[in-house]
């Protein structure tokens, strides 16, 4: 949410629908600056590690969390006379992932060494395909929360390497070097700069990793590093060409590429403003003080001499073997969505909730099958994720299982229980771990549906409340629901609601 | 004397127990002993080591398991890793290195029962045409100008001390790499064979990378049937080394026995370059007529980019050397010089541990692919480097094999050609484009020059048809019957 | 095209080596006698030319996803020059 900008500057950042208009119309995010309006240009480079045993280039384990140094060959640490050899599983990844972004597979690429000097840098070069990536152009579509939608291009998707991981904190002089990073392949994927707002920031890499994820391709565990973004930023008057970007590097999660949009277009603006000139420059967010600010150890960036590494050679590969990939992708997100809001009749935005994740969705499918759809989509929406959330647990482990989530939605379609007494049995599922016919049984929740019982209550009710009645009587209806309540209350919340209306109609009305 | 026979007749008295293998290598050990001194062809020694192998040699010669290179004492250029063994490359950057794994060329040899007596000197990195710019001194070659007999010769280089250790009968081989020229030019300065297969032939897995598309490993010895028995155990397919060719290995000492009759050997005009001395001239026109009376067909063929193929070459090969030797940051390996902040430990190490020569090319090559640069320098090389690959794609279209010289000139003195590095690489003019191609080439000794040094002539095949380079070069030893010793030898 | 001084400090500091300024003028004298020299290639017409890497006339092989390698710190730490625990070391870097 993009609130006021600034105190010390005149900038006044707007964003959201028009309030009160008619047309589904987006205005524009915006920057207010004292010379005019800006447009903020975005284009992001999500890097997002394979999911793979083995490294890019060599043998040694990618797994994370492993002691230093442990998942290091003598290729990853550039030894004299090690070579690289590409790992079959990384190019299937990223050809998956390519085909996933309705990308071009391109039948031939290439290698090139990217030449600069870094600490967790081993050979003093990066491996990566500059000239020629094995994916091009592609696009995403993404959601944004006022319903509407927009297309983002993918202008490529590659395979490079990944440095290992520097220690700054450990020593007071000192910077320690951890190699086991070193050689885990990487896609990185760079957008088209059509990204105009952090909220569309924000919704691209959700839904990239989304892909990802459904792919199987990169775990998007954005905590331990396996997806990083680069966001470029630049701002621009309207109808302008595009002004200088900045890269803004490394940043690590979706509120933080969002932060970060809002607070380097922010910057620029001011330095536009102020006379300035904004500087190509490699930039870190830092999120504690939520402002960007000059990367010193990327001062060669911009001569990276980049050619064809001489120790590989082009990767080719197979029409078929692609048409064949192709052909195994699973169902993805936008699918997936398109078939639950037609085939379960879901509402746009429930469907986009519960396809956002796979195993969401699986759960939902499982719940949903051979039972009342839209049912199953409010429980899951509702009281299951707030206990998921609560507890803090995840779908893959979910508080309850949608085997016994489906046996509460049985319970309740069968008149077993009503929606009422479902809620408890379900916060009572979550805490003892029963299923929902044990728990009914052992505390005696079945629903009343014995019309004498519900006649006899009301009965009860009505002799009890002789002012109300005649209140109602006389015209003030919504006492109908006070008689419900206290009707309910008397069969222990267990009275079937549909019965107890019937029999208070009949009579009140007598 | 032990140290004078040929691999393959050691490989006989060894299987008859004419002598041991244990004899054979003290025999050498002795040599480097006596010569080592003043020859340094070896920067290191590994005596213990090699008396062990020779030891387990003759085990397996006792237990009757004698394969291609058992008890065979050999030098290996200090550019290939070996397990264990420190590993210079030829610089003071590496001075402290052991390797902890051991190249797949010499474990290849290993595994055929060789012996490795010690690690070959050599042009620092492999940079180099004499063995000057070794960090451990220059090594001397063991040929004397016949008039002149106080002037300290160079071997050639970069595998000088690989040659000169094999000419003076301090190994019965020796493993060298040619990036430019750095087997065949030294063969031919030492009086040897040398031979650089095809590229993706031998694996480059465990050497010290100079430049990637360009480095070959190969072998040096006495004979064209024992180069041809080097090279059967050095070569193969190996997955580790993506441009590893998968293709089985031939059996190259037969095809020494093959002969050239009705071959067509084709003559590369361009390779007659102004100022080329008139005994290179003639020799190679003796070459020539041999070819001829042993029954090949002598083609007058074009290659009409070769003039082009040195510039190209130092274009390409700085290029890669510039990123290939960017891992020489004192970080996890080799020599180290602290300074204040990473860039100037970086700056430090890299200025005090890398020669004159190795800084002068990863400058240039750092220029050449710098941003501005790349097209006018290194795409216009890559577009040269296919139009001589096609030169010789044209000529196999109508030959089987090239003759030409392997260099301009014999050895020369230590001092000479150092005042201009052009002068310098311009030892490398006619073998620097099979390197470009990939394709094999091999020099031979043929004849001596008026001084009494050793001139060599290159036979270049077609990609992965050893078998014919070592046809021709054996019909070329045969006529040439070169016998002639160099003045320091084992011995001698 | 000639180097000048600056453009062989420029090099050099990419390349990360310490040129004193004493070396940097016959530095830049061998440098521009070298490239001098290769200026001949401008000679050679390479349009439509395409650019050749290197000789191998293959494709990339391909290698199966399995860990073969790694887990020996000990080995890939041996030969630092400076270690702390199985980490190397280098000067406190600022990002």
């Amino acid at each position: 949410m993009a609130s006021g900008g600034c105190d010390r500057t005149p900038v006044r950042l707007n964003e959201g629908p028009a309030v009160g208009s008619l047309e589904r119309h987006r205005m524009a995010y915006t920057i207010e600056g004292s010379t005019g309006t800006w447009e903020v240009v975005v284009g992001l480079e999500v890097h997002a590690q394979v999911v793979s045993q083995a490294k890019l280039f060599s043998g040694a384990a990618t797994a994370f969390g492993a002691e230093p140094n442990s998942q290091v060959s003598f290729v990853d640490a550039a030894f004299p006379g090690m070579l690289p050899v590409v790992n079959a599983e990384c190019v299937t990844q990223a050809v998956r992932t390519g085909l996933g972004l309705n990308a071009q597979i391109h039948p031939v690429s290439r290698f090139d060494r990217k030449n600069y000097f870094y600490a967790d840098l081993p050979s003093g070069y990066q491996i990566s395909q500059f000239e020629h990536p094995i994916v091009g152009t592609g696009e995403i579509e993404v959601e944004l929360a006022d319903g509407s939608t927009k297309v983002i291009g993918i202008t490529r998707l590659h395979l490079e390497q990944d440095a290992g991981k520097s220690i700054h904190d450990q020593h007071p002089t000192k910077t320690l070097i951890d190699l086991n990073r070193s050689g885990v392949a990487l896609m990185e994927i760079v957008s088209e700069p059509d990204i105009r707002s952090p909220e569309e920031a924000g919704a691209y890499v959700r839904k990239l990793r989304s892909i990802l994820r459904y792919l199987g391709t990169c775990d998007g565990n954005m905590e331990e590093g396996s997806m990083r973004a680069d966001v470029n930023v630049s701002v621009r008057k309207h109808g302008e060409p595009y002004r200088t970007r900045c890269e803004v590097k490394n940043v690590n999660s979706i509120r933080f590429v969002m932060q970060a949009v809002e607070a380097e277009a922010t910057r620029q603006v001011e330095v536009w403003e102020s006379g300035g000139t904004v500087m190509q420059e490699t930039r870190l967010f830092d999120s504690g003080r939520g402002i960007t600010r000059s990367m010193r150890s990327k001062e060669d960036a911009h001569d990276y001499r980049y050619f064809p590494d001489p120790d590989l050679l082009p990767l080719v590969l197979d029409e078929d073997w692609i048409a064949a990939l192709k052909a195994s992708l699973p169902e993805l997100p936008d699918a997936k969505r398109a078939r639950f809001i037609q085939s379960y009749g879901l509402s746009p935005y429930d469907a986009a909730v519960l396809v956002a994740e796979k195993a969401t969705a699986e759960f939902y499918e499982t719940v949903a099958t051979g039972r009342d759809a839209k049912i199953a989509a409010n429980w899951i929406t509702g009281d299951f994720f707030a206990a998921m959330n609560r507890l803090g647990r995840t779908i893959e482990n979910p508080p309850v299982t949608a085997a016994a989530l489906g046996g509460l939605l049985d319970l309740m379609a069968d008149n077993t229980i009503n929606g009422r007494i479902a809620k408890d049995v379900f916060e009572a599922m979550v805490e003892t771990g029963k299923d929902a016919a044990t728990i009914v049984d052992e505390k005696g929740l079945r629903q009343v549906t014995d019309a004498g019982a519900i006649d006899e209550a009301v009965n009860r009710i009505l002799a009890a409340n002789p002012d109300k009645v005649a209140e109602y009587r006389s015209g003030k209806d919504k006492l109908f629901g006070f008689f419900v309540g206290q009707t309910m209350k008397a069969l222990a919340g267990k009275g079937n609601p549909a019965l107890i209306n019937e029999t208070l109609k009949r009579l009140l009305a007598a | 004397m032990l140290t004078d026979l040929t691999i393959a007749a050691a490989r006989d008295g060894l299987r008859a127990k004419d002598f041991s293998a244990v004899d054979l290598t003290m025999a050498h050990l002795h040599a480097i002993e006596a010569l080592n001194p003043r020859l340094n062809a070896f920067i290191t020694v590994s005596h213990a080591k090699a008396v062990d192998q020779a030891r387990a040699a003759d085990v397996a010669l006792a237990a009757g398991e004698q394969r291609a290179l058992t008890g065979i004492p050999l030098a290996i250029k200090d550019l290939f890793c070996t397990e264990g063994v420190r590993t210079t490359a030829g610089s003071k950057m590496l001075s402290p290195f052991v390797p902890p794994y051991e190249s797949t060329v010499t474990a290849k040899l290993l595994h055929d029962g060789a012996v490795f007596l010690g690690k070959a000197n050599l042009d620092e990195f492999a940079m180099g045409s004499s063995n000057m710019t070794s960090a451990y001194g220059p090594v001397e070659n063991p040929w004397k100008r016949r008039q002149d007999d106080t002037a300290v010769l160079v071997p050639g280089g970069s595998s000088g001390g690989s040659a000169a250790a094999v000419s003076a009968r301090l190994a019965m081989g020796a493993t060298g790499t040619d990036t430019g020229g750095s087997i065949r030019q030294p063969a031919s300065f030492c009086g040897l064979v040398g031979v650089k297969p095809t590229y993706g032939r031998c694996s480059r897995w465990g050497v010290v990378a100079f430049a990637s598309s360009l480095d070959h490993p190969g072998p040096f010895a006495r004979t064209v049937q024992d180069s041809a028995i080097l090279l059967r155990s050095m070569a193969g397919h190996d997955p580790k080394d993506s441009t590893s060719a998968n293709l089985p290995v031939p059996d190259f000492e037969a095809a020494c026995r093959r002969g050239v009759k009705g071959l067509r050997i084709g003559i590369p005009r361009e390779y007659r370059s102004d100022g080329m001395p008139v005994e290179i001239d003639a020799l190679w026109q003796q070459g020539i007529d041999w070819l001829r009376a042993a029954g090949a067909e002598i083609v007058d063929v074009s290659l009409p980019h070769t003039k082009y193929g040195l510039a190209t070459y130092y274009i390409v090969a700085p290029a890669e050397a510039s990123s290939n030797l960017a891992r020489y940051d004192g970080v996890r390996f080799g020599a180290r010089e602290n300074g204040g902040d990473l860039r100037d430990l970086y700056e430090r190490t890299r200025a005090e541990g890398f020669g004159p020569e190795v800084r002068r090319r990863i400058l240039i090559g750092t220029y050449v692919l710098s941003a501005g640069y790349y097209d006018a320098y290194y795409l216009r090389a890559q577009k040269i480097r296919a139009l001589i690959l096609k030169d010789f794609t044209d000529a196999f279209g109508r030959v089987d094999a090239l003759l030409a010289p392997t260099a301009p000139s014999a050895a020369f003195a230590q001092g000479e050609n150092m005042d201009d590095p052009i002068q310098m690489y311009l030892n490398d003019l006619f073998t620097v484009p099979a390197n470009l191609a990939g394709v094999p080439a091999a020099s031979v000794p043929a004849g001596l020059d008026a001084n009494g040094l050793p001139l060599g002539l290159q036979v270049i095949g077609k990609p992965f048809d050893e078998e014919t380079v070592f046809a021709v070069s054996t019909a070329i030893e045969q006529a040439a019957r070169f016998t002639a010793l160099p003045s320091l030898r084992a011995g001698g | 095209m000639s180097l000048d001084h600056a453009t062989v400090r420029r090099i050099a500091s990419l390349a990360r080596i310490r040129v004193e300024d004493h070396e940097v003028e016959p530095l830049c004298h061998e440098l521009n006698g070298i490239l001098g020299w290769i200026e001949q290639l401008n000679e050679v017409d390479v349009s439509g030319i395409a650019p050749l890497t290197g000789a191998a006339n293959m494709a990339a092989p391909l290698r199966e996803d399995v860990v073969t390698d790694g887990g020996y710190p000990e080995k890939v730490l041996a030969n630092a020059p400076e270690r702390i625990g199985d980490f190397y070391v280098v000067p406190k870097v600022v990002e």
